[in-house]
């Protein structure tokens, strides 16, 4: 005969958790799901404990926390960028709202950690967009600058070629030949 | 994840050309691993070996006895499995013509060649740095284009 069992993925991976971090003895809190709050700093070796305690269950100690704080803005940005959310603050500002550090701080790390600033990740996210706007949904030059909150169309294919090298116009052009090419190879 | 460092091939007859292409990622913060080869025929040999590992980025020079950049770049593109190979191409030729038509064909990234080390530096730096992004952040690479 055979049963069905029914699990809750939560519980069981907390009670597993408790189970091992208990053994070590260490006083802690399970904040959300998969962060645990240490009420005293803890050692390499404890640390080092823990992984080999939990291993067994394929978790394990997410080393890097900054790689975690810089996929946190990456979100940020390109959630500021994407969303249609009227934003009226630099975004310095925003950022170092919606992470809850200095602007110095997270822009220190970004750039450890991704090899370029903020400033030019938000440039190249935006022309991504704009990308993605001009050819897959096919809006006039004007309406991307607007959609983006461009002051001006000038600004956007300036940055846009500062950027890629080639003009809003070029990209189009190269695109809509590359379409022509591959759906020749179809038909 | 990704791996920590971005894997590159080079292809060009040049024999200068390759070293100083190697030299100049020496001193450019992302890490990367090198491999040059001298032309199109060595390449594809390469790339079409099972256990081969396939770069992230590959710089074709477009003259080359043998096998040419626009050949190698036509065999490429015609094979999905090499769909995620960002393609510059590596030349001394600025045509307007030529690069569009490169571009069509499918490259992502087009180089004129510098004539000076310090700008092969810059230049190579922008492109390893602007290909880690969408290699780490889950960029669309088929729109990625960018002339140098």
């Amino acid at each position: 005969m055979k049963i069905f069992v029914k699990f809750d993925f939560s519980t069981v991976c907390n009670k597993i958790l408790e189970e091992k971090l208990d053994e070590t003895g260490l006083k802690y809190k399970i904040r959300s799901f998969g962060e645990v709050e240490f009420l005293e700093n803890i050692s390499k070796q404890d640390q080092k404990l823990i992984s080999e305690k939990i291993r067994d269950y394929g978790m394990e100690i997410i080393e890097n926390q900054k790689t975690v704080l810089v996929q946190k803005i990456k979100d940020a940005i390109l959630h500021m960028i994407r969303s249609g959310e009227q934003i009226h603050v630099k975004a310095s500002v925003y950022l170092s709202e919606k992470l809850g550090h200095s602007y110095g701080y997270i822009s220190n790390i970004f750039s450890e950690v991704t090899y370029t600033s903020i400033e030019n990740f938000i440039i190249l996210q935006k022309i991504e967009y704009a990308k993605q706007l001009l050819i897959a949904e096919n809006l006039s030059l004007t309406d991307v600058a607007n959609r983006l909150n461009y002051s001006s169309v000038a600004h956007l294919s300036t940055q846009f070629k500062n950027t890629t090298g080639i003009t809003p116009s070029q990209f189009q052009k190269i695109v809509s030949k590359r379409r022509e090419i591959g759906n020749k190879k179809i038909s | 994840m990704n791996k920590e460092y971005t894997y590159i091939i080079l292809v060009d007859d040049d024999e200068d050309d390759r070293l100083f292409f190697s030299e100049a990622f020496d001193e450019i913060k992302i890490s990367t691993k090198i491999r040059t080869f001298k032309n199109g025929v060595e390449l594809m040999d390469y790339l079409n070996t099972e256990e081969s590992m396939l770069p992230e980025i590959l710089f074709l020079d477009l003259n080359m006895p043998k096998k040419n950049g626009i050949e190698c770049l036509h065999e490429i593109k015609a094979d999905p499995k090499f769909s995620e190979i960002a393609i510059a191409i590596y030349s001394t030729s600025s045509s307007e013509e030529h690069i569009e038509e490169t571009f069509v064909s499918g490259a992502n990234i087009y180089i004129k060649k510098p004539g000076d080390f310090d700008t092969l530096k810059k230049v190579l730096q922008e492109v390893v740095t602007i290909n880690w992004q969408y290699q780490t952040s889950g960029l669309n690479k088929e729109n990625f284009l960018l002339k140098m």
